[in-house]
């Protein structure tokens, strides 16, 4: 339905997308996750021929965005980030704007629906739950209304993707819960790409997770696929009685023990090395070994990751390798500069 | 493009912008009215026309500042411009309504010219010609206007630079006496607005006048579409 190769997009000197492929299939709700400035929203730009790419190519069921943006625009409803509203007009004079301007009526003709607009129309405002706020001037309007007027802008003429930049932001919590059930229940009949950096929101409404950080894919897979591949080294939260040295002794005998801490009192963390997959048998053995020495275990649990600490952890590690290049960048040129001096 | 037509209209006519362009059109061409027909008697009104050249010029950019650069100060350009609608229908819709707008302003000398025929029917002919005229430079004119304004977000530059670009055209004639090189001096002959205008208020109707005022509007409404093309690109 929806296919990126290769997505470059510099902004002058700066690259903003670097090299991104993907591709979304039908009736797929797909959420971009990624911290402020990660390219969400230049990529959803460019996939919606606001702007276009400094290269790669951008297919929307086959056609190519770049070379028939009129065909391709057609198949696509995009709420931006900032809702593309004209404060001085009516919440109805505007829907009525944009069912014109996309020539809705053409589409009626081929899909052979035999509703008038104002039916239609009053279908999508009930939709979203604009009704209400119908005669009112957009101006007027509160942050979350503005929202719905602008989600109802993307939804007229039945596009078969959905593209939406942020589309809870200005939501009260009732509100957003609303909208993620009006997104899920969009998404049984339609394509969806959301964003957000909020990662409770994409899994909340999503199937699949694309991780954006500093213009580049740095996990893509379902919520479960994400915390499989990448919970990193297996962890063991512990709390044992006995003699604290003794425990870390005998623990650290254990095979496949990497690493083990003491927090605090009893409260121990247990480090697995990188080949263990399955810490069934480390616990086992850990029970045993430590009931022969009469350490008493209170507690024993896997400790898992969060997808939230995922993210965190995706981010921020390749933070840490560009602070290291820049460090060295530094260094270096300290020591070019040492270098002037002694000549 | 009627969508686009459609909603520009509503806009200046909700607006106070496009009953603020009327009324000063009115009142200053009024003002003109009187002052050479009906207090000197005459039923000429080409010196009305003459007049209101300097006039439109200031007048203008009123209409044409916010068209693209409100569009993309709010954002609201992303709707248009991820709609399924080409940037030219875009362009012409938004250059017919401000067309539609200024010929309800000028509209304002039939009803002049009505006044005189209580007294006496003058020259429709030269009448006819002086209307086309205003009307032709007032497309070139609206055509510049969308170019600037499409260039800035910022409204204030774009009526800033419609009336430099205005005033630059009223001047051009002052200029060439300064210029000594012919052929400089031929060039911007050619190209002065007032020149190619000024015929009409004569009664002539030339066709290179008319094919000027035609060409300058579609090369600016076609450097529009353009220029929205290239920053989709750039």
């Amino acid at each position: 339905m929806l296919e990126v190769k290769n997505l470059s997009k510099y902004y002058g000197e700066k690259q903003a997308l670097d090299s991104i492929s993907f591709s979304i299939d039908k009736e797929e709700a797909v959420g971009f996750l990624g911290m402020n400035g990660a390219g969400k929203s230049t990529t959803m730009n460019i996939l919606t021929g606001y702007i276009s790419a400094s290269d790669g190519d951008v297919l929307i069921d086959g056609v190519d965005i770049l070379t028939d943006p009129f065909k391709a625009k057609a198949k696509i409803g995009y709420l931006p980030e900032q809702p593309p509203l004209y404060p001085e007009m009516t919440v109805w004079e505007y829907l009525v704007f944009i069912y014109n301007l996309k020539k809705v009526k053409l589409h009626h003709k081929k899909t052979k629906l035999q509703k008038s607009r104002e039916e239609y129309l009053q279908e999508i405002m009930e939709l979203v739950k604009i009704t209400a706020v119908k005669d009112r001037v957009i101006r007027n309007l509160s942050k979350g209304y503005r929202q719905r007027v602008g989600l109802a802008q993307a939804l007229i003429g039945d596009p078969d993707i959905l593209i939406l930049d942020e589309p809870t932001v200005g939501f009260d919590p009732a509100q957003i819960i609303e909208i993620r059930q009006l997104i899920r229940e969009l998404a049984k009949t339609r394509t969806i790409l959301l964003s957000s950096h909020i990662l409770s929101e994409v899994q909340a409404v999503c199937d699949r997770i694309i991780i954006l950080h500093q213009g580049r894919i740095v996990a893509d897979g379902s919520a479960e696929q994400l915390a499989e591949q990448l919970s990193g080294n297996l962890q063991i939260e512990m709390e044992i009685e006995g003699n604290a040295k003794t425990v870390l002794e005998l623990l650290k005998k254990i095979p496949m023990v990497e690493d083990v801490q003491q927090n605090d009192g009893v409260s121990y963390m247990v480090y697995l090395c990188n080949q263990c997959k399955d810490s069934t048998a480390v616990r086992r053995s850990i029970f045993k070994s430590l009931s022969q020495a009469n350490c008493v275990i209170l507690s024993m649990s896997r400790k898992k990751l969060s997808l939230e600490e995922i993210f965190l952890q995706l981010t921020s590690e390749t933070n840490m390798v560009q602070a290291e290049q820049t460090e060295q960048i530094l260094t270096e040129e300290k020591g070019e500069n040492t270098d002037d001096g002694n000549l | 493009m009627t969508a686009i037509y459609k909603r520009e209209m509503r806009s200046y006519l909700t607006s106070p912008v496009g009953y603020v362009f009327l009324a000063v059109f009115f009142a200053i061409s009024g003002y003109y009215f009187f002052a050479t027909s009906l207090v000197s008697n005459v039923t000429d009104m080409s010196y009305i026309f003459s007049n209101l050249f300097s006039m439109v010029i200031f007048l203008v950019p009123m209409l044409t500042m916010r068209l693209f650069s409100e569009e993309r100060r709010q954002k609201t350009e992303q709707a248009l411009f991820t709609a399924p609608v080409r940037f030219t229908s875009i362009v012409l819709g938004k250059f017919s309504a401000c067309l539609t707008m200024y010929l309800l302003g000028m509209g304002i000398t039939v009803v002049y010219f009505l006044v005189l025929c209580a007294f006496q029917v003058p020259d429709v002919a030269v009448f006819c010609g002086n209307f086309l005229g205003l009307l032709l430079l007032g497309a070139a004119l609206c055509a510049i206007g969308i170019f600037i304004s499409s260039l800035t977000e910022n409204q204030v530059i774009a009526v800033i630079g419609s009336l430099a670009v205005g005033l630059l055209l009223l001047f051009s004639n002052s200029f060439s006496p300064v210029v000594s090189n012919e052929f400089i001096t031929a060039v911007i002959k050619e190209v002065s607005f007032y020149e190619h205008y000024i015929d009409f208020t004569r009664g002539l109707l030339n066709l290179s006048d008319l094919t000027f005022f035609i060409s300058m509007t579609g090369l600016f409404l076609f450097l529009t579409v353009r220029h929205l093309e290239r920053r989709r690109i750039s």
